[in-house]
């Protein structure tokens, strides 16, 4: 590999991923749910609009679960597939999805961490399906949507004069 | 690994500054940090230490433009320059899409800098990235000190050039940032390599905008 693959995400993985996330939300009564990329980049919000910056507070997530995750590693553990850092009042989960991204579950006093931690199992199995899919579309014949910016030197170059 | 998303129309691309501890990674973010308009970055991040020293890494996001209707929006990373963090240093090379490599350009900071250009080789292919192969630039900063290296010298030391086995790129390429140089060449009959380097004085800002530019258009190249 010459260097980290770029992966895209179609509108329809997108929608099935906010559905997910959706009726997860409603189900553990938790506030707010995010996909984060393991290179700190955000995939997509869902639930209560977070009341910060949520771009730093994705890199912030990714450098949190690679750091636990070598951490695992060095006490013999092949990794720390979940996360939860409580607070007094609000509380959030992490939980690795098929190692491609992390599932940031945010929730306060109107959920426990019991139901958050049950109902995430079943949602991180649906995403990592979505995930499962999106991967191999792009592996069989989708590979042109690598090449978004084909034929757009010209273009570049104006931008950066 | 730049991520495309063709729900929001973004396209989203991850920039490492790399170097020695106390070259200037931190102050070239400050500076476009300082310069660019509020609506087109976002919040800085530092985790440092109580010294400002940097202890897992800085981060800042900016938007460059729109190409065919995609947002371009560029996250970018320092790394703590000490040789014993490496560990927190290799997790943020992590799906990079563009290194610059900030060289100290001090002649009693040589050394230093070999030595993270050795460690970037390194970390890089623990990941299996191979630093030939992706857009690379180095800026040599410090331009303005009295104990500056000649960049004849820094360049022999840190970017001496690789070979061009693919046919394709077999040609006189010029370098982005210095007219009348390139960066592919060909030397006694062998295609040789190197990175475009930028000449700067980060402190000032002198050098730190085009060293985001060119290695950003090489980015963005990669996905053309």
């Amino acid at each position: 590999m010459t260097g980290a693959a770029s992966w895209s995400f179609s509108e329809d993985h997108y929608r099935q991923i906010q559905q997910h996330l959706t009726a997860f939300l409603r189900e553990s009564n938790a506030r707010c749910a995010l996909l984060v990329d393991r290179t700190g980049q955000l995939v997509t919000t869902v639930g209560e609009t977070p009341q910060f910056d949520p771009t730093a507070f994705a890199s912030l997530t990714a450098a949190d679960f690679s750091a636990n995750d070598q951490l695992a590693r060095m006490i013999g553990e092949p990794e720390f597939a979940s996360l939860v850092h409580q607070g007094e009042r609000e509380s959030m989960l992490l939980a690795d999805v098929a190692k491609r991204v992390i599932l940031v579950v945010l929730f306060d006093q109107r959920a426990t961490l019991g139901l958050v931690k049950l109902k995430a199992k079943p949602v991180v199995e649906q995403l990592a399906r979505v995930l499962e899919d999106m991967f191999n579309r792009v592996g069989t014949g989708q590979a042109s949507e690598q090449r978004v910016l084909e034929g757009a030197e010209d273009e570049i170059d104006r931008l950066f004069g | 690994m730049s991520m495309i998303n063709y729900a929001s129309r973004e396209i989203n691309c991850k920039l490492v500054y790399y170097g020695p501890g106390l070259g200037g990674k931190t102050t070239n973010l400050e500076h476009v940090y300082g310069k660019v308009s509020p609506n087109t970055r976002g919040k800085m991040i530092s985790l440092a230490t109580e010294t400002e020293r940097t202890l897992f890494f800085d981060f800042l996001p900016v938007d460059l433009g729109t190409i065919r209707g995609f947002k371009t929006r560029f996250h970018l990373y320092t790394v703590p320059g000490q040789v014993y963090y490496n560990a927190s240093r290799k997790l943020i090379l992590k799906g990079v899409d563009g290194i610059v490599f900030v060289a100290d350009s001090q002649m009693e900071r040589m050394e230093a800098n070999v030595e993270s250009m050795q460690n970037l080789y390194d970390n890089m292919a623990e990941y299996g990235y191979d630093l030939t192969k992706i857009p690379f630039v180095i800026q040599y900063n410090k331009r303005d000190l009295p104990n500056a290296g000649p960049v004849r010298d820094l360049q022999a030391a840190l970017n001496p050039g690789w070979p061009v086995e693919d046919p394709a790129l077999q040609k006189v390429t010029p370098d982005p940032a210095n007219p009348g140089q390139t960066i592919v060449d060909r030397i006694e009959e062998q295609w040789i390599g190197r990175a475009p380097y930028v000449e700067a004085v980060a402190v000032r800002g002198d050098g730190v905008f085009e060293t985001l530019k060119v290695v950003s258009k090489m980015v963005l190249k990669t996905l053309s």
